[in-house]
């Protein structure tokens, strides 16, 4: 049986376009999509490149994990889940997560939880190049604490923002 | 309790451990190197524990090691505390905190 996941970590683009379609399916009301977008300026610093360098081996075991963890705390037929690697220019895609469900809020949750466990468990590092040199992207506490605020009983609901 | 003697001839018949240890992105540069495999001393058998071993080796860990804090750890692909214990074979990589997404 195929699980009901899609994980790819690769060093080429993706249509977020084709991907979000091919998770509509009669059973699925909702799918809901985040994706993150390198961006030129970063806290002040100017971004014309980042290089994103990853634990392959670690990686494929953290998005699982994640992507698990997902599906058994909300009801999901689909979870598409794409991270790149390598090189890329500011204004390119980095990272899509689309979640599918037969209910909107399962949907949304279940994709806002996947990126914030992402953002602080999958071990990728970006550094930032520009006019101004390279600099290794500094860890923020904001996404930690946006990750702990999914920990608790599992459930369908928002956590406290 | 545990036997020395015992100990004693596991080392003696070489049967100490081996790990192979990954540095990432700041601690890959700081070290010089992706990637290294080293023998342990008996005496090493925790995360936390290989840790002061390299730092005692002086450089480049002792500086690595000092200058890229925080410091995370992971022991064959899962992230792990100083308490984890090492085993014959293990992949430990250090890194700084991740930032991915």
């Amino acid at each position: 049986m195929t699980p009901p996941w899609r994980i790819s970590v690769q060093a080429q683009d993706f249509d977020p376009g084709v991907e979000i379609e091919a998770l509509r399916s009669a059973a699925a009301g909702a799918i809901v999509s985040f994706v993150g977008v390198a961006r030129d300026l970063s806290d002040g610093f100017p971004v014309d490149r980042i290089t994103l360098e990853h634990y392959a081996e670690m990686t494929e075991r953290s998005l699982e994990e994640i992507v698990r963890q997902a599906q058994a705390r909300w009801s999901l037929t689909q979870v598409r889940l794409i991270h790149r690697y390598g090189e890329l220019r500011a204004g390119e895609r980095i990272v899509l997560v689309a979640t599918a469900s037969s209910h909107r809020e399962h949907a949304f949750d279940a994709c806002r939880f996947i990126i914030d466990c992402l953002k602080t468990q999958a071990p990728f590092w970006k550094q930032e190049s520009g006019r101004l040199g390279s600099r290794w992207v500094e860890a923020r506490d904001s996404d930690e604490t946006a990750h702990q605020q999914w920990s608790g009983t599992p459930d369908a609901v928002r956590p406290q923002r | 309790m545990l036997d020395r003697g015992g100990i004693d001839q596991q080392t003696a018949n070489g049967n100490e451990m081996q790990l192979t240890i990954l540095y990432f992105a700041r601690m890959r540069e700081a070290m010089g190197r992706t990637r290294e495999v080293v023998q342990l001393p008996p005496t090493v058998t925790s995360l936390g524990q290989l840790r002061g071993w390299l730092i005692s080796r002086g450089e480049p860990w002792s500086s690595a090691f000092s200058h890229v804090q925080p410091l995370r750890a992971a022991l064959d692909l899962v992230v792990s505390g100083d308490d984890a214990v090492l085993r014959d074979g293990a992949e430990v990589a250090f890194f700084p905190p991740v930032t991915g997404g």
